[in-house]
């Protein structure tokens, strides 16, 4: 443009006091929108603070969350009697983005506020929901689990490459037993056996503990776009693949099945996966009777129901069906994630 | 040739007869440098926020979808191509329309970043970032060639320095920002499920960042660069085709494409920083912003550098530099020193060659042909890349990560003995144009 230098310096004023504000527009109004999200919503689940303890309960077996409803109280672990989910919450004061518990053990993932960025870590916490050690994490929580014993935990992060697409995202899972804190940082280092031989890529990712003692467990292996469900041996470091097409297995309470997400073929690209359950004595696997699409990993109360998260009004909803592929899904309770069981 | 070989002597030397003193970084070149900063702080923006946007503003797991990286690179290379033939083509005033062409990418570019605030679908997500691309590979050859048409042919290492300086403070300026407006808009980033009001005000104020930049190139690049001479004919297709006959460009990018497919990609070399120095995991994340900081810092003295003793020479020296990086990868040395040192040398290698091979580039290919020219050699260096990281990986699955890399070492010396020879008697030759 041939303009005089005044002409442009003017335009160009003109235009970052006009570009200047529609930015802080949207900041502001989107700051307003975020701000509701502490006002509790008329008709949502009460919540009041109170004391919540990861020991086996005495007055009947209690279900914990991270509560989703807005409020004061949004992302605290919350409980409530598992047999009247929809009651008043018990919220504990202790944020988590995943959480689960077992044996007075817990693992909650939190974010940490910083100046330039956020950052994630790993929280043990004690019986009372007291920290006992911190990890840092590499990236976005995503699963969490700990054994029945309540001597070791997992967790499960999202690590995003520096490519735009964010189409070469990767996981890190951690295990660490809190008996010695003896941690293994990354499960990518252990030997991967795939049809009985060693296998290794660049492109492993592990996902998804679930555990079956204290040095057993499953979890998913993925490597050339293929996912495979692997039983895990913390001792040998090894991780052995059992069946293909599995993701995010949970163990059940009995050890002799595991409820996943299947990549069905014939799906949209975006929502690939059902709930299934495969019975690791037979490999034979049931279509549970949940049509949605599911990312969760799944929960088990008891030997015969699954429970796992759906995306709701509120971010997640909780719902349950039963493992054997009868029936139909039931709504559980209203704006929760990331569920345990305690008794 | 070089007005700075002649400085030996001890009188004082007035400013030579060229338009701009010896040293100044052409205005048009710093317009250019401020367009890419402005242009990388909107698209790192996103970027950034990008992978937590799909995962919880958008409830979509990453591992559910993988986006057409292949087809889109090949059809990145082709569009980088043809944008620097259209750049040279010639518009009604007799002037080559490299600015057009960069506008028209820049404002692709552009137009995608609203599109974000109403594309919720990955499918349609992929094909705002193929439109991004688009833009991105349209206007890369035709900026190049402003920046060398606009410079002093002794001064260009030192100004592609400076314009890939200032694009490197913007990829490292854009994730600040974002998280800036993440936090002002809303507290906790991390809310699962339709919580989508923080990231469309970083996607708002990354669409206002990035008209910004279009509009300081229409603003206040020139349409038309000192050195392009309208009385010369405007290039054909098959001048642009039959680019290669010249001998320089043809010995350049001969070596761009050789050490291309050795030069290891950035993410395989993270993976294999964190995991054989035995880093923690959290550190991760925070490597390529080590390799981005020392490519900033060294981006301008290893530019004026290369106009001192020699782009060529710079260039080879350069994966040299890589050389030693993978070196110390493959040595017994452990820790976060190590990591460190492994990023300098890998900043370095970027410094020393990035804005190095585009200078040397503008030596070999007359005005008129220029934007083709870069372009030729940019596709064939990233076609090359994009060759090295399939194999890399596939040689990684046989035998290891680490082996691969000592693989990737021998050959990458191989291919920097065999350039040298190559580039070397070419040293002397410079395309003539007129100032």
């Amino acid at each position: 443009m041939n303009l005089p230098n005044r002409t442009r310096m003017i335009i160009l004023l003109v235009a970052v006091l006009l570009l200047g504000a529609v930015g802080t527009g949207a900041v502001l109004y989107a700051a307003d929108r975020t701000s509701r999200r502490d006002q509790a919503q008329p008709g949502g689940p009460s919540v009041a603070s109170g004391a919540v303890s990861l020991d086996a309960p005495s007055g009947g077996r209690q279900l914990l969350f991270r509560n989703m409803a807005w409020g004061p109280h949004r992302d605290e672990i919350t409980t409530v009697p598992a047999d009247h989910p929809d009651g008043p919450r018990t919220a504990s004061g202790v944020q988590c983005l995943r959480f689960h518990a077992a044996a007075g053990t817990g693992i909650c993932l939190q974010a940490q506020h910083g100046a330039l960025e956020d950052t994630y870590r790993a929280v043990i916490l004690d019986d009372h929901l007291r920290e006992r050690r911190s990890f840092p994490a590499a990236g976005i929580p995503t699963r969490s689990r700990v054994s029945p014993s309540g001597h070791l935990a997992a967790w499960t992060v999202f690590v995003s490459g520096d490519s735009y697409a964010g189409s070469n995202f990767s996981t890190r899972t951690s295990v660490v037993d809190v008996r010695d804190w003896n941690l293994r940082e990354n499960l990518e280092d252990f030997a991967v056996i795939l049809d009985g031989h060693p296998y290794q890529a660049h492109d492993i990712n592990v996902w998804g503990v679930t555990f079956a003692d204290d040095n057993t467990f499953y979890a998913t292996v993925a490597s050339a776009g293929q996912t495979h469900l692997v039983r895990g041996d913390l001792t040998a470091r090894t991780l052995t693949a059992l069946h293909d097409n599995v993701e995010c297995p949970s163990l059940s309470p009995d050890g002799t099945r595991v409820a996943y997400k299947k990549r069905v073929p014939g799906l949209p690209a975006d929502s690939p996966w059902r709930l299934y359950v495969l019975d690791l004595a037979t490999m034979t696997e049931t279509a549970t009777a949940e049509q949605r699409e599911i990312d969760d990993q799944a929960l088990w109360s008891g030997d015969a129901t699954l429970v796992y998260a759906l995306p709701g009004d509120y971010g997640a909803d909780l719902w349950t069906v039963p493992a054997d592929g009868s029936g139909s899904p039931q709504a559980l309770t209203k704006a929760a994630v990331a569920p345990a069981y305690l008794g | 040739m070089y007005v700075a070989d002649s400085r030996g002597s001890k009188a004082p030397v007035a400013p030579s007869a060229g338009p701009l003193r010896r040293g100044a970084v052409p205005g048009t070149v710093l317009a250019l440098g401020t367009v890419s900063m402005v242009t990388d702080i909107s698209s790192e923006m996103v970027t950034a926020v990008l992978p937590l946007y799909l995962l919880t503003g958008l409830g979509l797991s990453p591992l559910g979808f993988g986006l057409l990286d292949g087809i889109q690179n090949g059809f990145s290379a082709l569009v980088r191509l043809a944008g620097g033939h259209l750049a040279d083509r010639r518009g009604r005033d007799g002037a080559a329309r490299h600015k057009a062409v960069a506008a028209l990418g820049y404002g692709l570019s552009a137009l995608c970043r609203p599109l974000l605030l109403i594309v919720h679908t990955v499918p349609l997500i992929g094909a705002v970032i193929a439109v991004d691309r688009t833009g991105k590979g349209l206007r890369t050859a035709p900026r190049d060639a402003m920046i060398s048409l606009a410079t002093e042919p002794a001064n260009r290492g030192r100004a592609f320095g400076v314009h890939r300086a200032m694009d490197t403070a913007g990829a490292l300026i854009g994730p600040l920002t974002a998280f800036l407006v993440l936090r002002l808009a809303g507290g906790q980033m991390l809310a699962d499920g339709g919580e989508r009001h923080g990231y469309d005000a970083v996607f708002t104020v990354s669409s206002c960042v990035a008209v910004l930049g279009v509009l300081i190139l229409l603003l206040f690049v020139p349409n038309r660069q000192q050195a392009d001479d309208p009385s010369t004919p405007a290039p054909s297709l098959r001048d642009s085709l039959t680019l290669l006959r010249l001998p320089g460009l043809r010995r350049l990018t001969s070596c761009a494409v050789l050490l291309g497919l050795t030069t290891v990609s950035d993410s395989f070399l993270y993976l294999l920083v964190q995991r054989r120095l035995g880093l923690s995991v959290s550190l991760f994340p925070l490597l390529p912003l080590g390799t981005a900081a020392a490519f900033l810092l060294l981006a301008v003295p290893l530019g004026a550098l290369a106009d001192r003793i020699g782009r060529h020479r710079l260039f080879l020296a350069g994966h040299g530099v890589l050389l030693l990086a993978y070196g110390v990868l493959l040595s017994p040395l452990r820790g976060v020193p190590a990591a460190v040192c492994v990023l300098v040398l890998h900043g370095a290698f970027y410094a020393a060659t990035d804005g190095v091979l585009a200078a040397a580039t503008a030596d070999a290919v007359p005005a008129e042909q220029r934007g083709a020219g870069l372009a030729l050699v940019g596709t064939g260096q990233a076609l090359a890349r994009f060759a090295c990281s399939l194999a890399f990986g596939a040689l990684w699955g046989a035998v290891g990560g680490p082996s691969a890399l000592g693989w990737s070492a021998g050959a990458l010396a191989l291919c920097v003995a065999g350039a040298a020879a190559v580039l070397r008697p070419s040293e002397p030759v410079v395309v003539e144009e007129n100032p």
